[in-house]
């Protein structure tokens, strides 16, 4: 039993993304899409705190938003894995529920 | 699978839409279900039929119109939300007094029950939002 | 919504979630999930709210909204009860972290049935670690 979390808004904006990963469980999955995806990127002020969580649960990145905003597979923290739209699909049916950090 | 979409936010100032949208393609073209998509607080808003972005820009209104019609969607805006942001239908603009409705093709106006029956149904209920 | 409208669902029973996180009247997310809370109760499922972070303000005791215009919905929450709505979990650390403690918050009781109608207070408080527990034992998780 475990739960796919997803975050959209930038830790730098706002609390849902620490606060989320205050709440998950070992073996839940993170997926960071829209906004949240500034925060897969290494050597960011967030990254210590990303890489410490990416012990407990998996952590995904959505692609498309990724590129969006200029950064690709070489900027993530390691460990982060990428997804598109599919797979987020896959990940929102591979897990039991899903819990929007809005 | 069966899937619930929740979209709380309006098009264009957020991505909340457009991830939804993306989100239900690529979950029918993977053979998912989509039970519903519920529109609620702002999110009404992608119902209106008035909208006229740029030519050059998606158009969140149609596209999801466009969806609905090739996968017979579900498309329902909450009433209590829509009422408080002016989304009317033919009915609720004559009910209310109005002069004019604005609910796009493929969308439909009913109550949040629409929303927990999503809950109910639905095997996964996934939320898009601010 | 009139009854006539209740859509005929199955017969099951979910275990329902609202996680409420934002403060009320900045933003319309508090009441419209009051709302949500409100119809959800006719379905007869297995309903618990949680307020985390900034969402615990909307239990906070003593909201005066006349100098906003702005409509006072906090009575509503002591309405639950009657609703069935009996679980109001709240987070232990979010209070601490904004200063509150449980006594800053609404008195909000219920009736229970299997114990005689004895008034029970419907807030519970909870540790980060029992939210998480909470959250990981639902069905659907709404959040506003």
């Amino acid at each position: 039993m475990s739960t796919l979390h997803t975050v959209n808004k930038s830790p730098f904006e706002r609390s849902s993304f620490i606060s989320c990963l205050n709440h998950v469980k070992a073996g839940d999955a993170v997926l960071m899409i829209e906004d949240a995806v500034v925060a897969a990127r290494k050597g960011s002020a967030f990254a210590e705190i990303v890489e410490k969580a990416a012990k407990d649960c998996t952590l995904y990145v959505l692609g498309p938003d990724l590129a969006a905003r200029g950064m690709g597979e070489d900027d993530l923290i390691a460990g982060i894995k990428l997804v598109d739209y599919g797979g987020f699909v896959d990940l929102a049916a591979e897990h039991d529920r899903t819990n929007a950090w809005l | 699978m069966k899937f619930g979409i929740v979209v709380d936010e309006g098009p264009y100032t957020h991505q909340a839409s457009d991830t939804a949208y993306q989100f239900t393609k690529a979950a029918l073209e993977k053979g998912h279900e989509i039970f519903r998509v519920f529109f609620y607080h702002d999110g009404v808003n992608n119902g209106t039929r008035l909208t006229v972005p740029p030519q050059d820009e998606r158009n969140i209104q149609e596209r999801w119109t466009k969806l609905a019609e090739e996968h017979k969607l579900d498309l329902v805006v909450c009433i209590a939300a829509a009422q408080r942001r002016g989304i009317l239908d033919e009915n609720e603009a004559k009910r209310q007094g109005k002069d004019a409705n604005n609910i796009a093709p493929g969308f439909r106006i009913s109550g949040l029950g629409q929303l927990i029956e999503a809950g109910i149904v639905a095997d996964r209920l996934v939320v898009f939002g601010d | 919504m009139a009854m006539d409208e209740m859509p005929d669902v199955p017969d099951v029973t979910k275990k329902f979630l609202y996680v409420n996180r934002k403060a009320p009247y900045g933003t319309i997310y508090a009441l419209e999930s009051l709302e949500v809370v409100l119809i959800g109760a006719a379905f007869e499922q297995d309903v618990s709210l949680a307020f985390l972070d900034d969402g615990v303000y909307q239990l906070v005791d003593g909201q005066d909204t006349t100098g906003i215009g702005m409509k006072n919905f906090s009575p509503t929450y002591r309405a639950l009860g009657d609703y069935e709505v009996t679980k109001l979990y709240v987070e232990k650390e979010s209070l601490e972290e904004r200063g509150l403690t449980p006594d800053d918050l609404m008195q909000i009781t219920y009736e229970d049935e299997d114990d005689d109608w004895a008034e029970k207070p419907s807030i519970r408080i909870v540790s980060r670690a029992e939210m998480i527990d909470i959250m990981a034992d639902q069905d659907v998780i709404l959040s506003f």
